[in-house]
């Protein structure tokens, strides 16, 4: 049993000297140095890969480093197992939540840290104690709510009073933002704040250069599994830790000439869909979107973008009933059965939400992922079987056009990084040249290389005249690559703007579901936000 | 980056696994107080020591083959279709009716018929489960096991009331016409002037199942169905994103698995009975399971795997008939083999790629 290690007065709550992690030939820590003084908030960015994971992974006990040394309050300490960082103070908020759906809040935050064989004590205890945290770090919850009915922001909040009934002193949130408002989470940064003021260390892990300005009082950036840089906030610049990251000079904003809009490609009008389970997730849905333009739909997910984009795609969900007009070029779509193949033939390329499933075979080569949903087309075929040359040629012709690394088509896709995975399905859905180009989440868990890269190609596609209908939950992306924007709030569109007129604040109401002049605070319903039925 | 080379992956890791499985098998015949280098010796003298064991050996092997690859059509969309036993025993059925309905003048007129019978049988057996899964979400495992009882039951029937000969006390079809008999691999032999194998029931079948498992690498890993069964089986949501459609996978794949395992008995039924019995398939159907997980899906891999288990069969067989080991014994070493090839993959997988992560790294 590790005890809590004495805090050294002066001590930093964390330091960490030489610490190295190998996977195989992956060096994925080398020789990192971080310190960590009490009572900080101290943001790690990085490009996906970097290491920050296994970073926090080590500190939290998955992992055991190959060297170097941990400092917990001055003292040192091995780390074996999630236990015991719990028991040393640490708190972790992962990127996914880790509750149990159909249990209340209460019982969510005693579990694993019950007193005895017997619940009732533990619950009367927690209650108490959630009623104490909750004034103090504007932490409210309903600690009788199911968490299955709780927006994903509420979700994220018992996951923070999980850690600090843990007694935690230092709480690592791995991309915590990834999933709110911004009203949530500018929430969410007034409880870090909060936390911070009374003594509690904090360590945010984000891509977002806006929130590590916003919020940190420390930064450290990750390059290769190396810590490249330990600054004060005060004194850097997003453009100067997106060079540290990259490590070279990076755009943050794609250049782009004004729109030239021409003949409508699609329209939607009154589109409405009632899932399997009679959820309507669609509620009178119209759009237009024109040659040469991009369409960008902001919105928290989970607010009928996913369907959206599966209808337009050509496979509605299972089961569910749709309504209304989907014209592609001025022909009528039909609104049954599932044929994205045939929606594919009519000119619709589709890069999906997920590319992990729904994109990728992960387990298929890159030259086969190349040819997934085209697999069959003419070109690919040899008689009865497939053209395997044909696909390999196509398949090592989009790996150079695109700079995908390693270049190797032969590698499995999931041997890939996050950012050359999509490069591979903005690859061979971009050049297939559609007329209409479906795009989810274009740079969820990309780097910022690959991000810049895949905002060109989508910009140089709606440049050939072809219309884009873009759908990301980060506002930043929205902002930067749309001609027009559309926020969707619960199955509808609450309203549209142009990129220059709108403002964070403006978008960020509307994405809450309230025109524009409430107060955003207000906008949230209490426990039962639009993510939490999903 | 793969965790260690491919031989390491293929060939290395069964045969450790067989050798765990034999050692354990070793000491289990060491307990009940015979000699397992004595017990080895029958099984591998009985199996493979003589052209006779060797037409047993390959006789079980054939029929392993077919069960084996229809378990790994199945595998590869994601459904594990433990059905083979029954969907073989209506390949039977087929068999038998197409042999009895016509007076075959020659065996190479019959055998493409009634490969026609068995599979479409075994094809059609497998098609409800295939629907039920596809449409009601009825969990194939569940579905098709059930319908191994019901083929059993179905069979004892039709032997029983419709197909038994006028007269006959046993549950069994009459013989099928001389002229349908399949030619013996022993006959084979002989006329390129050869002693093989005399009086066992290996035939021209095995050479079927051989070109079986190179039609199915062709289907599997180079045709465009085979293309869209993988990619079903690895993900239904992509398959549905890239617009292949998965009552449609999983009904042909089912299809084709139970044509497959129907396709034994042309082994079985009219290579070796030359009528229908009742449990012609013998456990074969549940065998291939087995030969398929140490064969890791692959047709070769189901080649060397139907191999190995023939010659535990026949092997198992001579042991019985020349020792004082139990008949029984032999089902646990088989038993011990599944165990260790299949369950316990990862048993020895994981520290042989340890193994193999560490070499590399001290080498780099």
């Amino acid at each position: 049993m590790t005890a809590r290690p004495e805090a050294v007065n002066g001590a930093p709550a964390i330091e960490l000297r030489g610490i190295s992690k190998a996977f195989g030939p992956v060096q994925a820590n080398k020789n990192i140095d971080l310190i960590v003084p009490r009572g900080t908030i101290h943001g790690i960015i990085g490009e996906n890969g970097a290491g920050k994971s296994t970073l926090m992974s080590i500190l939290y006990g998955f992992y055991r480093p190959d060297a170097g040394e941990i400092l917990i309050g001055g003292g040192p300490i091995t780390i074996h197992d999630s236990q015991t960082a719990i028991r040393a103070g640490i708190g972790m908020v992962f990127q996914h939540f880790k509750l149990v759906q159909n249990f209340t809040v209460l019982e969510n935050v005693i579990l694993g840290a019950e007193d005895g064989r017997l619940l009732r004590p533990s619950l009367a205890r927690a209650r108490g104690e959630l009623k104490r945290l909750a004034s103090e770090y504007e932490l409210q919850v309903d600690p009788d709510a199911m968490i299955e009915d709780l927006s994903v922001g509420h979700q994220q909040r018992v996951e923070i009073l999980k850690a600090l009934y843990r007694q935690a002193d230092i709480l690592i949130l791995d991309e915590p933002t990834g999933v709110l408002t911004p009203a949530e989470a500018d929430h969410l940064f007034r409880i870090l704040r909060g936390l911070r003021d009374e003594g509690k260390t904090i360590i945010l892990i984000t891509h977002k250069l806006r929130e590590i300005m916003e919020i940190t009082d420390n930064v450290s950036v990750m390059r290769r599994g190396e810590m490249v840089a330990s600054v004060k906030t005060s004194e850097t610049s997003p453009s100067q830790l997106a060079e540290l990251m990259v490590g070279r000079k990076v755009l943050l904003r794609v250049e782009k000439a004004p729109a030239t809009p021409g003949a409508p490609v699609l329209e939607v009008r009154g589109l409405r869909m009632v899932d399997a389970a009679g959820v309507e997730r669609l509620r009178g849905i119209d759009l237009d979107i024109r040659a040469g333009e991009v369409l960008g739909i902001a919105g928290v997910a989970g607010n009928g973008q996913s369907q959206l984009l599966e209808i337009l795609g050509g496979y509605p969900e299972k089961g569910a009933r749709l309504e209304g007009e989907i014209r592609l070029k001025g022909a009528a779509l039909p609104l049954t059965g599932s044929d994205a193949r045939a929606r594919r033939e009519a000119g619709v390329g589709h890069v999906p939400e997920d590319r992990q499933v729904e994109g990728l075979i992960m387990d298929f080569s890159a030259w086969e992922n190349v040819a997934f949903g085209y697999h069959d087309a003419p070109e690919f075929q040899n008689g009865w079987l497939m053209n395997q040359a044909a696909i390999r040629a196509d398949a090592s012709a989009k790996i150079e056009r695109f700079d995908v690394r390693p270049p190797n088509p032969e590698l499995a896709a999931k041997n890939f990084s996050g950012g050359n995975q999509q490069k591979i399905v903005v690859a061979r859905e971009v050049e297939r040249n559609p007329d209409l180009l479906l795009i989810g989440q274009p740079t969820r868990g990309v780097d910022i290389g690959a991000i810049e890269f895949i905002h060109k190609r989508i910009i140089a596609l709606r440049d050939a005249g072809k219309a884009v209908l873009l759908v990301s939950v980060e506002l930043d992306e929205i902002l930067a690559l749309s001609d027009r924007i559309a926020v969707m709030f619960d199955g509808r569109i609450m309203g549209e703007r142009l990129p220059d007129q709108a403002t964070t604040a403006d978008l960020g109401c509307l994405m809450a579901g309230v025109e524009p002049g409430t107060p955003p605070e207000q906008a949230i319903p209490p426990a039962m936000g639009p993510a939490g039925v999903a | 980056m793969e965790r260690m080379p491919k031989w390491a992956d293929v060939i290395l890791t069964p045969l450790i696994s067989l050798v765990l499985a034999f050692a354990i098998s070793a000491l289990v015949i060491l307990a009940i107080g015979e000699s397992p280098t004595e017990a080895l010796k029958v099984m591998v003298e009985g199996a493979l020591g003589s052209s006779y064991g060797w037409g047993f050996t390959l006789y079980y092997a054939t029929n392993f083959i077919f069960t084996g690859l229809a378990v790994t059509v199945a595998y590869h969309a994601g459904l594990f279709n433990i059905g083979g036993e029954g969907q073989a025993a209506m390949g039977g059925l087929g068999v038998a009716l197409v042999l009895l309905a016509v007076p075959w003048p020659h065996w190479a007129l019959a055998l493409p018929a009634a490969m026609v019978g068995a599979a479409v049988f075994g094809a059609l057996w497998a098609l409800i489960p295939a629907w039920l899964q596809a449409k009601r979400g009825s969990h194939i495992v569940i579905t098709t096991i059930m319908f191994n009882f019901i083929a059993a039951a179905l069979l004892n029937y039709v032997l029983v009331n419709l197909l038994r000969p006028v007269g006959s006390m046993d549950p069994a079809s009459a013989r099928f016409p001389e002229a349908a008999h399949l030619p013996k691999l022993t006959d084979m032999a002989l006329a390129f002037g050869m002693q093989w194998g005399k009086n066992t029931p290996a035939n021209v079948t095995f050479f079927v199942a051989v070109i079986a498992c190179l039609l199915v690498w062709l289907l599997i890993w180079r045709s465009r169905l085979g293309y869209e069964i993988r990619a079903f089986g690895k993900s239904e949501r992509g398959a549905v994103y890239a617009g292949i459609s998965p009552v449609r996978i999983t009904v042909i794949a089912m299809l084709i698995s139970g044509a497959l395992a129907g396709l034994m008995a042309i082994n079985n039924v009219m290579g070796e009975a030359e009528r229908l019995v009742l449990n012609a398939v013998e456990g074969a159907g549940f065998i291939g399971i087995a030969v398929a997980l140490m064969g890791r899906n692959h047709p070769f891999g189901v080649l060397l795997a139907a191999l190995l288990f023939g010659f535990l069969y026949q092997g198992g067989g001579e042991l019985a008939l020349w020792t004082s080991v139990p008949r029984e014994l032999i089902v646990v070493i088989q038993a011990l083999v599944i165990l260790f090839t299949g369950a316990l993959d990862n048993m020895v997988r994981m520290p042989l790629e340890r193994i193999f992560m560490a070499l590399r790294k001290g080498r780099a």
